[in-house]
C-alpha cells in the first residue's frame, strides 16, 4: 500500500496546479458536471502549463452547497463560488496561468460584504473542525488511489497487522467514541457485547439510512468518501469477528450508492475486500441493501429485516440485535459518521480522539445547518461548541436579519429550542437535559416567521406517515396528538386540547414500542414548554403570530408601498388579485386561498399578513 | 394493461436468487415499468421462492413502491424540514396549481405525476423539487412554474 500511495503522490505532484471541482448532490444540481466538462475541454483543446487533465478532481460536498457549484485551485486555495460554465475559460486564463483573481466569484461574507479569497478564511470553514468529514471536498471522491494517498487505510493496515481485535475494542472504548446515528451509544461497548456473543456468524451493518428530514450529513460522506465508511466497516468487522458486512442506504440517494458500489468493487480489485485481506486470514467482504422510503427502517431491528427483504417493522428488544440481529445473529449496527471517526482514532491514538470535545462527549459531531440562516451547509465542530457559535459565528446570523426564534435539533425525536439557549454547549447530553436530542444531527433554524405550532403539526404529520402501526400508542396516539394540533392551527383549539396534548403525549412515550414513538412526541412538547404562548396565541386571541396558519390569517395590500407592478396578479393561482397598473391593487378576501405567492413576489413589501 | 414482462428475467438476472434481494427487484421493476405491475409482483415472488403475500406485503409497506402506474414526468416536491421552513408548502400549491393535479395523483393523459417526499438530502439548497431525477434547489413561485412548464414544451 505504501507502495501505491509514492507511486500515486509522484503522478500527481507532475502538476502542482489542481482544480477541485465539488461534484456533491447540491453542486451537481447547480451544474457542476458542466464545468468540469468545460474545464476538460479546454486542458485538451490547448496546453495549460503545469497543468492536466489529471488535476481537475472530481470531490464530494464541502458542506457549503448553498453557494455552489463550487471550484478551489490549488495550491493557493482560491475560493469561488457560484461558477457556471462560461466562467472557466475565465479561470483558466487569469487564475491557473496568470496568477490573477477574479473578484466576482468570490464569496461574500454575509455580515460585513467582504470579498474573501482563500478557502480557509471562510469563517463557514474556519471555525470547524474535521474528522468526519476530513476528505470532503479535498480528495476525488471516486478513486480507491486519492484516498489511499492521503494515508487511508493506514489504520486497517495497522489493525490487521500489529493488532489484536481486543486491542482494536478497548482503543474504540478509551475513545469514547459514542454512536452518531442519535442514542449516542458507546461504540467500543457495542462491539464488545457483540464480539462476546458465541456465534459461528457475526455481522456488521452500516446505518445510511437518514432517515431525519433537514439532515445530510451521512449522504455527503458516503457520496464524498465512501472509502472512510469501508475502512470503519472493515476494523469493526475485524475486531468482532464478522466477515460479512451490510451497508444499508436510502433510495433517495442514488449518487451515494454508486460510488459505494465503486469503492466496494474497487477495494476488492486491490486487495482490501475478500479473502486474506493485505496478506493476512481476515477475510471480509460488503454488499449494498437499498432502503425503499420507510423512516422506521433507520431503527436497527427493522432495518435489519428490510436488510433481509422483508417488511420492516421494529420488534420488541428483551434481546438486543448486537446479540441477535441480522439472521438472529450478533450484529453490530453503526451510522455512517461512526465509521468514518474509526481510522483516525486508530490512526491517531484514543488518547488524540479524547481530548476533542468535552468530556463524556468526545470527538465532533458533524451538522446540518439548514433553514433559516444565512450560510447553510453541512458542518462539523468540537462537540460542546454552542449553539450561538454555530449559528451566528459559522452560520453567519439569521437570513435577513430577522430576529432568531428557534432552533431544532434532533429531527422527529428532537425539540426546538428557544433564543435563551442559545450558548448551550451542543453535545448528547445536553441537548437531552433541555428536551431536545442530538439525534443524527439536523440543526433546523428558525426565525420569527417561523410558527412554531405549525411545526409540532409538521412533523406529527410526518411521523402519522410513518409509524410502522404495529402498537396503538404510536399509531392512534400521534395520529390524535396530530389532530390537536390541526385544531389549534386552525384557531378551534382551546386550552383544555392543550393539556390533553401534554397527557396523551406522556403515555405514547411510555407505550410505544420502538423509538419512533417513545421520541415522537418531542417536538410538540418542547414546543409547548418553550413557545407556549403562541399555543395561547392561537387558542385565546385566534390569532398566529408568525403570519403561518391559513385559517387565522389574511393578506391585505397597503396602498401606500404598492406601485402596481402586477407581479401579485401573475403570481396569485386563484384570481384573487386585481388592479390597473402603476394603481394600488387588491385582494378579494372571499378568493384568497392565502398561499402567500403574493407575498413572496411582493419586491415592495406591500402586503401585509395579518 | 399489458405489459412487455421480457425485460423480467434481466432484472431478476441482477440479484442473488434469494429472499434477501426482493426489495431490490421491486425497485429495479418499478424503475423499468414506472409502477408494480401485479404479473410483474406474481414472477417475482415464483423467482424469488417466496410467498406472494410477502411480496405484496413489502410492495404496499415501502413508499418507494407504487401499485398504480406512475406519469412519464414525476415532479417530486421536498417537504422535508428544512424545505418546509423555507415555504416548501407554497411551491406545492404553486405546482399543483400549474399542473392541475394534487400531489400524489397522476394526470389523465399520464404525463405527469406530483409526489411528495421527506428530504431528499439537499437541505442546504431548500426549497427543492425534482423533476424526473434532476434536482432543482431555491425554488421560488416563478421558479416552480417555470419548471413544470419547461418539461410540458418537451414533451
Ligand atoms: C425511528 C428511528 C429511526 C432511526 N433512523 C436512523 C437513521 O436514519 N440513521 C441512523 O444512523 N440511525 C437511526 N436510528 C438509530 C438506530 O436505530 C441506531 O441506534 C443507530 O444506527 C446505531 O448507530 P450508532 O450507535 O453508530 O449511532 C433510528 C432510530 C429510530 C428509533
Ligand atoms: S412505536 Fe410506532 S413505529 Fe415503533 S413499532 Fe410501535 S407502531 Fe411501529
Ligand atoms: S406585487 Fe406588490 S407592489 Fe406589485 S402590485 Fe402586487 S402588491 Fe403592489
Ligand atoms: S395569498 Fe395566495 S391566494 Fe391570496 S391573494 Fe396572495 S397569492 Fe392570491
Ligand atoms: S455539494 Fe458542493 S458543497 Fe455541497
Ligand atoms: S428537507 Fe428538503 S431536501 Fe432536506
Amino acid at each position: 500500500m505504501t507502495r501505491l500511495q509514492k507511486e500515486y503522490t509522484q503522478k500527481q505532484a507532475a502538476y502542482p496546479h489542481k482544480v477541485i471541482v465539488c461534484c456533491g448532490t447540491g453542486c451537481l444540481a447547480n451544474g457542476a458536471r458542466k464545468i468540469v466538462d468545460a474545464f476538460e475541454k479546454i486542458l485538451s483543446e490547448r496546453k495549460v502549463k503545469d497543468f492536466s487533465v489529471e488535476a481537475v478532481k472530481e470531490t464530494g460536498c464541502h458542506g457549503f452547497c448553498e453557494q455552489g457549484p463550487l471550484v478551489v485551485i490549488e495550491p493557493e486555495g482560491i475560493f469561488y463560488t457560484r461558477v457556471k460554465a462560461k466562467d472557466v475559460p475565465a479561470i483558466v486564463e487569469k487564475s491557473i496561468e496568470g496568477r490573477e483573481i477574479i473578484d466576482s466569484l468570490l464569496y461574500a461574507d454575509p455580515t460585513n460584504g467582504h470579498k474573501i479569497e482563500h478557502y480557509p478564511d471562510v469563517k463557514f470553514f474556519s471555525h470547524q473542525k474535521r474528522i468526519a468529514l476530513r476528505n470532503l471536498g479535498k480528495i476525488a471522491a471516486n478513486s480507491i488511489y486519492e484516498y489511499i494517498a492521503v494515508d487511508g487505510y493506514q489504520a486497517l493496515a495497522k489493525v490487521l497487522l500489529q493488532m489484536t481485535p481486543d486491542q482494536v475494542i478497548d482503543q474504540i472504548s478509551k475513545s469514547e467514541l459514542r454512536g452518531r446515528g442519535g442514542g449516542g451509544f458507546p461504540a467500543g461497548k457495542k462491539w464488545r457485547t457483540c464480539r462476546d456473543v458465541k456465534s459461528d456468524v457475526h455481522y456488521v451493518i452500516c446505518n445510511g439510512d437518514e432517515g431525519d428530514p433537514g439532515a445530510f450529513m451521512d449522504r455527503s460522506i458516503m457520496e464524498g468518501d465512501p472509502h472512510a465508511v469501508l475502512e470503519g466497516m472493515m476494523i469493526a468487522a475485524f475486531a468482532v469477528g464478522a466477515r460479512q458486512g451490510y451497508i444499508y442506504v436510502r433510495e433517495e440517494y442514488p449518487l451515494a450508492v454508486i460510488h459505494l458500489q465503486k469503492a466496494i468493487s474497487d477495494c476488492r480489485e486491490v486487495g482490501l475486500l475478500g479473502a486474506n485481506i493485505l496478506g493476512t486470514d481476515f477475510t471480509f467482504d460488503v454488499r449494498i441493501a437499498r432502503g425503499a422510503g420507510a423512516f422506521v427502517c433507520g431503527e436497527s431491528s427493522a432495518l435489519m429485516k428490510s436488510v433481509a427483504g422483508e417488511v420492516g417493522e421494529p420488534r420488541a428488544k428483551y434481546v438486543r440485535s448486537v446479540v441477535k440481529g441480522l439472521y438472529d445473529q450478533p450484529t453490530v449496527l453503526n451510522n455512517v459518521e461512526t465509521y468514518a471517526n474509526v481510522p483516525l482514532i486508530i490512526r491517531h491514538g484514543a488518547d488524540w480522539f479524547r481530548k476533542i470535545g468535552s468530556p463524556k462527549n468526545t470527538g465532533t459531531k458533524v451538522f446540518s445547518l439548514v433553514g433559516k440562516v444565512r450560510n447553510t451547509g453541512l458542518i462539523e465542530v468540537e462537540m460542546g461548541t454552542t449553539l450561538r457559535e454555530i449559528i451566528f459565528d459559522i452560520g453567519g446570523g439569521i437570513i435577513d436579519g430577522r430576529p432568531f426564534k428557534a432552533v431544532q435539533t434532533g429531527g422527529p425525536s428532537g425539540g426546538c429550542l428557544p433564543s435563551s439557549k442559545l450558548d448551550l454547549p451542543v453535545d448528547f447530553d445536553s441537548l437531552t437535559a433541555v428536551g431536545s436530542m442530538m439525534g443524527s444531527g439536523g440543526m433546523i433554524v428558525m426565525d420569527d416567521k417561523t410558527c412554531m405550532v405549525d411545526v409540532a403539526r409538521y412533523f406529527l404529520h410526518f411521523l402519522v406517515a410513518e409509524s410502522c402501526g404495529k402498537c396503538t400508542p404510536c399509531r392512534e396516539g400521534l395520529y390524535q396528538l396530530h389532530a390537536l394540533t390541526e385544531k389549534v392551527c386552525n384557531g378551534e383549539g382551546t386550552e383544555a386540547d392543550l393539556e390533553k396534548m401534554e397527557q396523551l403525549s406522556k403515555m405514547v412515550v411510555v407505550g410505544s414500542l420502538c423509538g419512533l414513538g417513545k421520541s415522537g412526541p418531542n417536538p410538540l412538547m418542547s414546543t409547548i414548554q418553550y413557545f407556549r404562548d403562541e399555543y395561547l396565541a392561537h387558542i385565546r386571541d385566534k390569532r398566529c403570530p408568525a403570519g403561518v396558519c391559513r385559517a387565522l390569517i389574511k393578506y391585505e395590500v397597503i396602498e401606500d408601498k404598492c406601485t402596481g407592478c402586477v407581479a401579485c396578479i401573475t403570481a396569485c393561482a386563484y384570481n384573487a388579485i386585481t388592479g390597473e397598473k402603476k394603481k394600488p391593487h387588491f385582494i378579494h378576501q372571499d378568493k384568497c386561498e392565502k398561499c402567500g405567492a403574493c407575498v413572496a413576489v411582493c419586491k415592495h413589501d406591500a402586503i401585509l399578513v395579518s | 394493461m399489458n405489459h412487455d414482462l421480457s425485460k423480467l428475467p434481466e432484472i431478476f438476472g441482477r440479484h442473488p436468487q434469494s429472499a434477501e434481494s426482493l426489495i431490490m427487484v421491486l425497485q429495479d421493476i418499478q424503475k423499468e415499468f414506472r409502477y408494480l405491475p401485479c404479473e410483474a409482483l406474481v414472477a417475482t415472488a415464483k423467482q424469488l421462492d417466496v410467498s406472494l403475500s410477502k411480496v405484496f406485503s413489502v410492495a404496499t409497506f415501502y413508499n418507494a413502491f407504487s401499485l398504480n402506474p406512475k406519469g412519464k414526468n414525476v415532479v417530486r416536491i421536498c417537504v422535508g424540514t428544512a424545505c418546509h421552513i423555507r415555504g416548501a408548502k407554497l411551491i406545492q400549491d404553486q405546482i399543483e396549481n400549474a399542473l392541475k393535479l394534487k400531489a400524489g395523483q397522476t394526470s389523465e393523459d399520464g404525463e405527469f405525476s406530483i409526489e411528495v417526499v421527506a428530504c431528499v438530502g439537499a437541505c442546504a439548497m431548500a426549497p427543492v423539487v425534482i423533476v424526473n431525477e434532476k434536482y432543482h434547489g431555491g425554488v421560488n413561485v416563478s421558479g416552480a412554474k417555470r419548471l413544470v412548464k419547461v418539461d410540458k414544451r418537451a414533451n
